[in-house]
């Protein structure tokens, strides 16, 4: 078994991590029942007895004593990481895990990148060097932040690089939050941008999700919850959006749409950290997913949302889930895969459901799903028993397609907007170590990213010729 | 004579394991003790508790599945696997063949070499070593094939017997076809005998003839695990004058076809696959008495070889595995051609747009590696569609 850290940087990286390890400690309550610390728990949380004087860890077997998440929590203001602190989820984070600071980063990401960065960079190496020797068999970073800020897109991407630098064999996992076109942060477009660049080069994987569409889900659910329909009511905290039976027990705003996100993460690893049939380990993920290095960008599409009281025909109910994996409501990023080209595919189930479930709805969905050519059978799948709490069976997909290029062109739009005027761009060019060739290299690179695409894109729906095989001579 | 078998990542474990189960039950089953002696010899030994161990090596980047594998064998109480015949990693090879060959591989190399010896050394004689594994993945593929070419290197006279599972058809890995290549490509130069199944086709025996409604690894496991024991038990051969045959895998399956110049085509029949040699093997009721000339049609084989020359035939009085009557047919013929042409035609599309090649570059396969493999397939495919 291996084990993972999770590196949360800035407020939103902050208030999804905490519901992160909120919901997975929930989920792992839910399942271990005995009390003991196995390895499915280890692979996040290291067991600590305080009574010990070495300080050091108890390893697989015994009653957990005291857990504490496998973390490293990094911000430039205090609030958000004292809040957690002061929560009832403090007791799983020591003082040794934590980076802050006071001042912020002004939204600016050449603050959090250049400043920030070089001032702290001993200090966080230091922090996650410390995190990964706890771990017998490091085998990933998740790295949880948001794109439009200056902490969490301009120190979230140093960490990132540093994380290479430091631990070039340990995969890298990004789940990084797309700011909205409507988003309330005028320079969101030029952090975005600049940190875009350091996740095509830096990342094994990225994670994109879509403010818009997070907000999209809630309001999905919460009318749900309130047709009031016979027949349609939803079971009490099954939906992803719930945070109920977790420590924290008031729910603070934006919480709804952080669970999803947690609700990500622990879908992902759920293969990793419980047993299946079908185990599906996370250096499996970029092997089979990326095909190539630069298009590393996944869209997460979950499934369900809620489980609904009355019990459908089980059968049906999968199948639905199925197709509703591939519909847009539940992806969360806003984007059109169906009528884009799909590079590769992963399929991750929990709960119970068979090997020939998963091949018959494959075989169904297959006709539908526009696959580039070299790639016509590219399903990766996954089997996890444990199911999440609240539902008997869930579907992660994650798919590697091009129908990410309109989101950012629409980003390299709105940047142009502002570079053209100039707006603001003293405010970066202050900064030590920022120069103008940043900016012109970081929109260079989303340039030719999406370069990439188009010319996939280029290939759809054209009857591509067999390569022709290498004559043997007779 | 004793086989030592290698059974490599989560696959080879698993079939390994069932394997051994279908010989133990078959050998308490039956009434002969003379079967039942050859038979344990082969693939057990005692301990001085007098415990019936499987000659076994256990190998697997990660812990899970051996574990399982050594539970499941205690618990039937009627065998079990060497105590510390085993070796595994905690971090499995990602379905990477390159991280399996060229690093996995040569990283344990020295302890798995180790625990092969002492097996080995356990034998009053040595008939050969069998590698279960499978293609697709990382490391039944690509450890399964670094350890292949270090029992070629240490026991270079020693016949090696390949036992490999292809994957079904609709992905289960994406870049399995390239896994495939890699492994088929080198094995050819290394191994003696390549045992193929496939799963569709296991799979399709599993619901048409078996009719199994949820078919689970397990089901396909045993079908593979029975098919193979059915092979590998004790029987006679032509030349084993009356006693059961003393070499397990002793069939010479190096065909020699002769130089161009020699070969006629001939006109006849297209729907016999065309082979090079085939094997039947008979056990239980009737077996002096069945007719088998139909297998000895020269339409069945390549112009170039006589059906006395091709046509093998072993028996056993002996029901193999509670079956009253069982034949097996093992075939050096065209009938895998079609598939491996499948499987390179879809890697080399892939191979086209260098699709993942990054992956395997990362840990030390070329796209000029990818080439060579590429060519020697494309050649054995030749050979093999020529044939008729």
């Amino acid at each position: 078994m291996t084990q993972s850290v999770v590196v949360q940087v800035g407020q939103a990286g902050n208030q999804v991590g905490c519901r992160f390890w909120d919901l997975a400690l929930r989920e792992h309550a839910h399942v271990n029942k005995k009390g003991l610390y196995d390895e499915a728990l280890s692979s996040f949380f290291r067991n600590v007895d305080s009574r010990r004087s070495d300080g050091r860890a108890c390893g697989v077997g015994g009653r957990i004593q005291h857990l504490k998440a496998r973390a490293v929590l990094v911000d430039m203001e205090e609030g958000v990481v004292n809040e957690i602190l002061q929560g009832p989820l403090g007791e799983v984070f020591d003082s040794t895990q934590l980076l802050t600071d006071v001042s912020g980063s002004g939204n600016n990401w050449a603050v959090g990148h250049m400043t920030y960065g070089l001032a702290y960079r001993e200090q966080i190496v230091d922090h996650l060097r410390k995190a990964a020797e706890h771990c017998d068999c490091l085998q990933c970073f998740f790295l949880i932040h948001s794109m439009g800020g200056g902490t969490g897109s301009g120190l979230g991407t140093r960490v990132l690089s540093l994380l290479e630098e430091e631990f070039p064999e340990v995969c890298r996992i990004v789940t990084s939050i797309y700011p909205s076109a409507e988003d309330d942060v005028i320079t969101s477009p030029y952090n975005s941008v600049l940190a875009m660049r350091e996740l095509t080069e830096h990342a094994d994987c990225v994670l994109p999700v879509e403010n818009q569409s997070l907000v999209d889900i809630v309001n999905k659910i919460k009318r749900m919850s309130h047709t009031g329909k016979p027949g349609s009511m939803i079971k009490r905290d099954s939906t992803i959006i719930s945070g109920q039976g977790g420590l924290t027990r008031a729910e603070k705003p934006f919480d709804d749409m952080n669970n999803i996100v947690a609700n990500l993460l622990l879908n992902i690893t759920s293969s990793a950290r419980f047993d299946g049939s079908l185990n599906m380990d996370l250096n499996e993920i970029a092997m089979n997913l990326v095909p190539f290095p630069r298009l590393h960008y996944l869209v997460p599409s979950l499934t369900p949302l809620y489980t609904l009281t009355d019990v459908s025909v089980p059968t049906r109910r999968l199948d639905q889930m199925f197709s509703d994996a591939f519909s847009k409501d539940h992806q969360l990023i806003r984007a059109d895969p169906k009528h884009s080209l799909y590079l590769a595919c992963a399929l991750m189930v929990r709960g119970q459901v068979q090997v020939s479930d998963l091949r018959r709805n494959i075989e169904r969905l297959k006709p539908s799903l526009p696959f580039v050519s070299w790639n016509q059978e590219g399903w990766k799948t996954g089997l996890c028993s444990v199911s999440p709490v609240g539902h008997s069976h869930s579907l992660l997909a994650l798919a590697n397609n091009t129908c990410v290029k309109p989101t950012f062109m629409e980003l390299r739009e709105r940047f142009t907007k502002l570079y053209r005027k100039k707006a603001h761009l003293h405010h970066y060019l202050h900064v030590d170590g920022m120069e103008q060739s940043c900016f012109s290299e970081a929109i260079s690179s989303l340039s030719s990213l999406i370069e990439e695409y188009h010319h996939l894109d280029a290939t759809k729906g054209k009857m591509m010729p067999d390569a022709p095989r290498l004559g043997i001579a007779r | 004579m004793s086989v030592v078998t290698v059974q490599l990542g989560q696959c080879g474990n698993q079939v390994g394991q069932e394997l051994f189960d279908v010989v133990c039950t078959d050998v308490r089953e039956g009434p002969r003790k003379t079967y039942s002696a050859a038979s344990c010899e082969r693939f057990f030994y005692q301990t001085t508790h007098g415990d019936l161990t499987a000659r076994a090596v256990l190998i697997d980047m990660e812990p899970k599945v051996i574990n399982q594998s050594m539970t499941k064998a205690a618990k039937s109480g009627r065998w079990k696997y060497g105590d510390t015949s085993h070796f595994s990693q905690k971090q499995g090879s990602g379905n990477n063949w390159a991280n399996g060959y060229c690093v996995h591989g040569p990283r344990h190399r020295e302890v798995v070499e180790e625990l092969v010896r002492r097996e080995v050394e356990r034998c009053d004689r040595l008939s050969g070593f069998m590698a279960m594994m499978s293609v697709a993945g990382g490391t039944g593929s690509g450890v399964g094939t670094y350890v292949t070419q270090c029992l070629r290197d240490i026991y270079p006279k020693s016949f090696i017997l390949n036992h490999l599972t292809w994957p079904y058809g609709t992905g289960e890995v994406i870049v399995q076809n390239y896994n495939s290549v890699l492994t088929l490509a080198h094995l050819y130069q290394l191994s003696d005998a390549i045992l193929v199944h496939e799963n569709d086709t296991v799979h399709r025996i599993c619901s048409q003839l078996l009719k199994i409604k949820h078919i689970s690894f397990s089901d396909v496991n045993r079908v593979i695990a029975h098919q193979l024991g059915s092979v590998l038990q004790p029987a006679l051969t032509a030349d084993s004058h009356g006693v059961y045959s003393r070499n397990p895998l002793g069939i010479d399956w190096q065909v020699r076809p002769p130089s161009g110049s020699e070969r006629t085509r001939s006109v006849t029949g297209g729907s016999f696959n065309a082979s090079v040699a085939n094997l039947l093997v008979l056990r239980g009721k009737d077996v002096y008495s069945a007719e088998t000339g139909g297998f000895e049609d020269p339409t069945l084989y390549t112009s170039w070889l006589s059906a006395e020359e091709a046509f093998n035939l072993w028996k056993s009085p002996v029901p193999f595995n509670k079956y009253e009557k069982s034949a097996t047919l093992v075939s050096n013929s065209q009938a895998l051609l079609k598939p491996l042409d499948n499987m390179v035609a879809k890697a080399w599309n892939m191979f086209a747009s260098r699709a993942y090649i990054h992956q395997y570059v990362k840990f030390g396969i070329s796209e000029e590696d990818f080439l060579d493999n590429f060519t020697s397939l494309e050649q054995v495919i030749s050979s093999y569609s020529e044939l008729c």
